[in-house]
């Protein structure tokens, strides 16, 4: 079966080729349900690859396609280990739910069937990523999720914010991929390969420590790029600009795992470099808190979810710096479904709103409808760690293993459990603020429940929302079991096997779930003014956290406006006067030698004549001269 | 036998009055007759040459010349023609358009 599994990455892309070319031609619906059916068809391909890892057993297998860069070791090579599958899974599985839910978001948007094209495209270049079986094919993956992350923020490229968001998101991540770039180098230089199982298999013999440590800074800083992380998350609060779907599927399930993907996948020359990993999980945990206390005091829903999905990340990161892939891979899987769900939930409640995103505006919206309220009720108790929702599993066990890994991560692990306490008081203010108390809408909002094409994806995700964590429980480590071909030969920080420890633990980040979220819901359920009171109690904390302490200014003033005044001055400057002036110089300097010769040529006849014969003399003169 | 000086001394004189008609008269077709007389005085140096020191490389050469002057003369007539066709005038003078 595993023949197949190119299958994966061509469902897709042939859905966005033919809608690209023929998409015009094809009714409304139906191309959205192309596209969902490209997608849906991947995810039963993997699904059925999927089985011989889940019953256990099977070896991974490198599928080799066709030569492309033989001499760095990069061909069109799939790797279909665990690891590759449960991302395949997670992509698809999640990207045909949200898929099917823009059928009914972009409806009577002229152009439908262009954004279920690039939707198409970027299912297949996140396929691309996860499936390679070298480090080049991951980066032209990588390079192509960040393409249609572009064209989707700017999808509605005719507002100028849309527009300046998807620029910040490409340059930003340029930034990181720069980075990428050079450790992909150091790599080829030590290994002489790119392709995983020569870089892991002379791991050991080839890096010495300081070698993977660049290795490992440099694809954090990538991993930094793409994941949104401290110092360049700024573009993923922008990014929802794009439709609420794209900032569902791209900006919180799948594409921002990719740089978590990244250091799972390289789990074996992290081995090696304790250093990179401490920065990596410390990256995380700041990030996580930071996101986290922003996210509080944010108005916009979508941009409450971006700065939780940013948080969230960062607890990934927390994981996978301290070895703990399986918790950081298991966490994304969580997080793809109740994030996913809540962006959805939020483009259900902003599409009957007729596009209102200021939650200050809503509030009561619990009885227009019932089953966004329901299910984002289910994702929000997600998210917070509720258990035994899909959050609390795998939120636990990164908070375990980071405990049990002592020394620095007992200090990381205070920063998780007090942004555990953040996150579920923000997501209980977000939920109370849209669902619960009285209606404070614009005048001319009609609000409604969704068509069913859009609530019947927020209940299969909901459903996985609680189902979600029990594939992996202290009770039974199914997912361990599942990705343990994927990580032979490396240390894996497992979460502490006494019970006395693993419950205390384990109580405490309930603990940190119910305060937060009692909180978050006592504090909002007031009337408006009471609320409001209290969010301008935490003044001048509360205004910071609003403008997101104003990194966004500080980058402007010490980055983009230097930026700005070089380029300006090159070109103002360096470009008209010296490249220009160089040009000029030489065409003038033309003209004036033409200018000085002129005057030979008189056009008489004569003149030339006598020059003729005064030249002819003075050859023979020479000539009889010399002998 | 006339001594083959004599023959240098009328090959120069031709030249001298070829190239001075060629400086001093503005008739194209004139100063063209000037140029095809300071050729022949050429030709007739190569010649007397040739025949003092016996060797026929000169005459050789002069045939050579005889031959591209023919060719030469038909397009530098059918060149003064045409320009007197058009302008009703052969005087060098009036033709100085490529002046710089």
């Amino acid at each position: 079966m595993t023949d197949f599994i190119w299958l994966v990455i061509a469902l897709p892309l042939a859905g966005a080729v033919f809608l690209h070319f023929f998409g015009r031609y094809v009714k409304e619906p139906l191309s959205g349900w192309l596209a969902s059916a490209a997608i849906g068809g991947a995810f039963v391909v993997s699904a059925v690859a999927a089985v011989p890892f889940i019953q256990g057993g099977a070896e991974p297998v490198t599928i080799s396609l066709w030569e492309w860069m033989p001499a760095i070791g990069a061909s069109f090579e799939l790797l279909w280990d665990p690891l590759a599958a449960l991302m395949a899974l997670v992509v698809t599985g999640v990207g045909t739910l949200i898929h099917v839910f823009a059928i009914g978001y972009m409806h009577g948007d002229e152009r439908f069937h262009r954004f279920f094209t690039n939707l198409n495209l970027f299912a297949a270049s996140m396929l691309t990523l996860v499936l390679a079986g070298n480090y080049a094919m991951l980066f032209l993956g990588w390079e192509l999720v960040g393409l249609c992350s572009y064209l989707l923020i700017g999808f509605w490229y005719t507002r100028t914010t849309a527009a300046a968001a998807a620029k910040k998101a490409f340059i930003v991540n340029r930034i990181g991929d720069f980075g990428f770039m050079i450790g992909l180098m150091l790599v080829f230089t030590v290994f002489g390969t790119l392709s995983f199982a020569g870089v892991f298999e002379r791991a050991a013999e080839e890096l010495t420590g300081g070698m993977a440590t660049a290795i490992g800074l440099l694809l954090l800083v990538g991993a930094a790029g793409k994941s949104a992380q401290i110092p360049l998350y700024v573009w993923l609060p922008d990014a929802m600009e794009g439709p609420t779907p794209v900032s569902a599927l791209i900006h919180a399930a799948t594409m921002v795992t990719a740089g978590v993907y990244v250091i799972a996948r390289s789990a074996p020359i992290y081995e090696f470099t304790p250093v990179a990993s401490i920065v990596v999980a410390s990256v995380g945990a700041l990030t996580a808190i930071w996101a986290a206390s922003i996210a509080l005091a944010q108005r916009d829903i979508k941009k409450v979810l971006a700065y939780s999905t940013i948080s969230q990340l960062g607890f990934m990161f927390l994981a996978v710096g301290a070895r703990a892939y399986v918790a950081g891979v298991f966490h994304l899987m969580t997080h793809a479904f109740f994030k996913a769900l809540l962006f959805l939930g939020a483009g259900s409640v902003i599409h009957s709103m007729s596009d209102e995103q200021d939650m200050h505006r809503m509030g009561g919206l619990m009885r227009k409808m019932p089953l966004t309220a329901a299910t984002m009720a289910v994702g929000a108790l997600a998210l917070a760690g509720i258990p035994p929702l899909a959050g609390f599993w795998s939120k636990d066990e990164i908070l375990a293993a980071d405990f049990a890994r002592g020394g620095w991560y007992y200090f990381l692990w205070i920063i998780g459990l007090v942004t555990a306490l953040l996150t579920a008081f923000y997501i209980a203010r977000l939920w109370v603020l849209v669902f619960y108390g009285e209606p404070r809408w614009q005048e001319d909002a009609h609000p409604h429940e969704s068509p069913r094409v859009m609530t019947l994806p927020l209940v299969a995700l909901a459903f996985l929302s609680v189902v979600g964590g029990l594939v992996n429980t202290p009770f039974r480590l199914g997912l361990e079991h599942f990705l343990e071909p994927s990580f032979e030969g490396v240390h894996i920080q497992e979460a502490p096997t006494d019970w006395l420890t693993l419950g205390i633990l384990a109580a405490l980040s309930i603990l940190a779930a119910v305060v937060g979220v009692g909180a978050g819901v006592l504090a909002y359920k007031r009337p408006p003014e009471r609320w409001r009171r209290f969010e301008e109690s935490f003044e001048p904390l509360w205004g910071t956290w609003e403008l997101a302490y104003g990194v966004d200014d500080l980058y402007g003033r010490t980055l983009v406006l230097p930026g700005r005044r070089l380029a300006e001055a090159a070109a103002f400057s360096v470009d008209a006067k010296v490249v220009d002036g160089a040009v000029n110089g030489v065409g003038r300097l033309v003209r004036g030698a033409g200018d000085w010769a002129r005057p030979l040529q008189t056009g008489f006849v004569r003149n030339y004549g006598v020059l003729f014969l005064a030249g002819a003399l003075v050859v023979v003169v020479w000539l009889v001269a010399s002998g | 036998m006339v001594p083959v000086g004599w023959y240098m001394a009328l090959a120069a004189a031709l030249f001298l009055i070829g190239a001075l008609g060629m400086l001093l008269r503005r008739n194209a077709l004139v100063m063209f007759m000037c140029i095809e007389l300071m050729l022949n005085a050429v030709n007739l140096t190569l010649i007397s040459a040739g025949r003092a020191m016996n060797d026929l490389n000169g005459q050789v050469a002069v045939f050579f010349i005889l031959v591209v002057a023919a060719a030469e003369v038909v397009v530098g007539l059918a060149i003064i023609v045409a320009i007197f066709r058009r302008r009703a005038t052969a005087s060098v003078d009036e033709l100085s358009e490529l002046r710089g």
